[in-house]
Formats: structure tokens, sequence, C-alpha cells
């Protein structure tokens, strides 16, 4: 039984959507900060465990995402595993941006 | 008058909308990896600035030298990440570009079945309907019909090669030369070698009637 | 490098679902093509993807399948195939 992400003969696939979006400032961030994260100079985190939190996620959740909305989720789930960033601080950070004037 | 002395590509555009969940939690994450010390915010900075200075274009130029010089070709099949250096390009530290000839006999088209691994060290980023679940797919198990949706319908006779990306390697398609190209150098070649021909959902543009 | 196949060699792609980071997919699992070519020795995914060194290295190759041997219905010309690159790992004599 293959996983979400193995998609190779998925059943049901229809029509390719052909339309291209510019990316957003912020979808261009969410890849500038975790290929930063990956250079060998930094070290973060591997690519194979970006792929493995993406794989991991709750399979309704990674067909509904967007591209990059699996990436942030991935970098979450990593940084919490390596103990850099908890989600809590994250929502935190969220709240303080947000009560910005 | 418009002011130069800064790039204001890197300033948040004016929002249109109120920022999304997405959007807050991206500028969290990094305000937090950077109090943190872990990046600075002139890093992600540079960051985009390198992944936006990759273009197709690049594709292309090691496209047209590659069908005017039969070494360099030679080269470019057996290290790509070598021969494309030879023209100033450098293309990143992840992964190891592999060069795909198209011919008259042989269509190449390139996936990434389980992710959507991609030559961006070199293209940049890729086009949304590549990353699409649809594309990941089907292209695998019904590659001329998925090529005929893009436009091009192969001859039977014509063997359709589908590379799937699982490991390091980055495949890169050359598309055939377009018969009628013979006067033309490398520049104008070049702008015959579109993105799509790049990953072999199309093949190159015929040259212009003149 | 030392690597067990070599160009042209039958090989079966062994058959494993387990619910952790793999690249080896569904698609082409317990199927027969050949090593089309050694691309050389790479870290392991299955390592790199929990935080391991990846080591040791795996002999990585590309293995090329008819289309025909993966999918009953295809329904593309027989002369088509499909390219993948498979670990040493998930490969068998065939």
């Amino acid at each position: 039984m293959a996983r979400v992400h193995d998609r190779g003969g998925w059943p049901g696939a229809g029509p390719i959507d052909r339309f291209e979006h510019p990316l957003s400032w912020w979808e261009k961030r969410m890849d500038a900060i975790t290929t930063l994260l990956m250079t060998p100079e930094k070290r973060v985190l591997r690519v194979d465990e970006l792929r493995r939190a993406v794989e991991d996620m709750e399979p309704a959740a990674y067909e509904r995402c967007a591209y990059y909305e699996r990436w942030l989720h991935a970098v979450e789930t990593l940084m919490a595993e390596k103990g850099i960033l908890t989600r809590e601080e994250i929502d935190r950070k969220v709240k303080e941006l947000d009560a910005r004037p | 008058m418009h002011d130069d002395s800064h790039d204001d590509r890197h300033v948040p555009p004016a929002p249109d909308h109120d920022p999304t969940d997405f959007e807050k939690r991206v500028e969290a994450v990094q305000a937090l990896l950077v109090e943190k010390g872990i990046l600075t915010a002139d890093e992600v900075r540079r960051a985009v600035e390198e992944m936006d200075s990759r273009t197709p274009a690049q594709g292309a130029r090691v496209v047209a030298r590659a069908w005017v010089d039969p070494a360099f070709k030679a080269r470019l099949l057996a290290d790509a990440k070598a021969a494309i250096s030879e023209l100033g390009i450098t293309v990143g530290f992840d992964a190891t570009i592999v060069a795909a000839e198209n011919t008259e006999r042989v269509h190449h088209v390139v996936v990434c079945t389980l992710c959507s691994c991609y030559p961006r060290g070199l293209l940049g980023y890729p086009p949304d309907w590549y990353k699409s679940l649809n594309y990941r797919s089907r292209v695998v198990v019904d590659p001329r019909g998925v090529l005929k949706e893009f436009g091009l319908v192969l001859d039977p006779n014509v063997e359709v090669r589908v590379l799937d990306s699982t490991a390091d390697m980055r495949y890169l398609v050359i598309p055939a030369r377009p018969s009628g190209t013979e006067q033309m150098g490398e520049e104008e070649l070049a702008s015959l070698v579109t993105r799509d021909s790049l990953i072999g959902v199309a093949e190159a543009r015929p040259p212009a009637m003149r | 490098m030392m690597s067990r196949f070599r160009a042209g060699d039958r090989v079966r792609v062994r058959v494993g679902s387990p619910p952790r980071h793999v690249r080896t997919p569904c698609y082409v699992q317990g199927k027969i093509g050949r090593v089309e070519r050694l691309h050389g020795a790479y870290r392991n995914p299955e390592s790199l993807a929990y935080g391991g060194d990846g080591l040791p290295r795996q002999a990585l190759y590309l293995v090329r399948f008819p289309q025909s041997e993966l999918w009953a219905k295809y329904a593309g010309s027989a002369r088509d195939q499909l390219l993948i690159d498979i670990y040493e790992h998930w490969l068998e004599p065939a």
C-alpha cells in the first residue's frame, strides 16, 4: 500500500493544472530559510529529514496543503525535534508580530 | 521619482490581503531563527536573490552550447556539473546534475514521483504543475497521454523514457536541435530552448518562419 | 568502489513498504529491470532522514524497466521505458 507521497501510478489522478502562479514573497522566504538550514555551512537539517517530515504528515493534510505549507510544517516539526524551536514559541511569536501597530 | 537607493524586491510587497496563517508563521519562524543566531535576515535575502538568479535561461545556454559543440556535449553527458561550470554557471551544493539527450528516436521526460526533485541549482524554482500530485501520479504510467496534454504527440516509433528522480541525481533534458537551425548562432539557438523542453514535456521551439 | 551489479545485469526490486522514509516507490517494487548505469556511492537516505550519518554509503544505480513490465495496461508503445535511481540494498539478482 503506497503512502500518501508515493504518487507514481496513483489511481484516479486527473488532468494536470498548468496554471503557474508567481511565487509569493513569503513562499520564496520559506524556500530560502529551508535551503539555508541545509547548507554545508549550517547543516541544521538534511533534505532527507525534510522529506521524511513531509511524508509523515497526516495524509489528508498532505493532499490539502500547498507545497510550501508542507515545507513549513516539516521545518516546524524538525526544529522542535532538534530542540531549536517549539510550536508554542512560534505561536507566541505569531501573536507578538500580530500585535504590532 | 522612483527611489533606486534600496532594493525593494526584498521588502514585503504592500499587502493586498490580511496576512495568512502561512505568512505569519514563516515570518515568526524566521524571526525566531534570527534571534537564536541560526541565520540572519541578510542570509535569507541573499538566498532568495540567489534562487532568483537561477533560471531556465541558464539551461538554455548549456543546451545551445551542446548543440554547436559536440565535444562539449560529450563532456556534458559525462559530467554535467563540470561542463556547466565551463560556462561560468555554478549549480550549488545540493545534487548531481545528469544530462539526458533527446534524439529522433528517444524522448526523455523527467519527474520526481516521491517529492519534487528538480535541477533547481541550474533552472531555479520548478513550475507548479511539476510539483502537482496529478503530474507526479500520471507521467510514469501514461507519459504519452501527459505529453499530449502539453501539446506534444510523439510517433509510436519514438522510445519514451521517463526518468523518475528518486535519489541525488537531477536530470536535465537536452532537447533535440530543431531542423532549419543550421545557420543559427548560440544565442539565437538558446532562445529556442524553453523550460518545458528542459524537463521533456515539450520539444525545443522550431525556428520562426522567415 | 565495490558494487554488486554492473550495467546490463537483470535485477529485481525488493518489496517492502515500511512506515518510514524510503526512496523506492511502490510501483517498481517486485519488478524486474536492467541496470543502466552505476552512479556511484551515496549516503543512505533511510539513515539521513532520521539524523543518521548515512554510512555506509550505498551503491546507487539507474535501473531501466520496460513500461509493459510496470503496468499491465500500459497504453503507450512497446518500446517505452522507465528509468529510476535505486539504491543497492533494494536490488537482488533476477
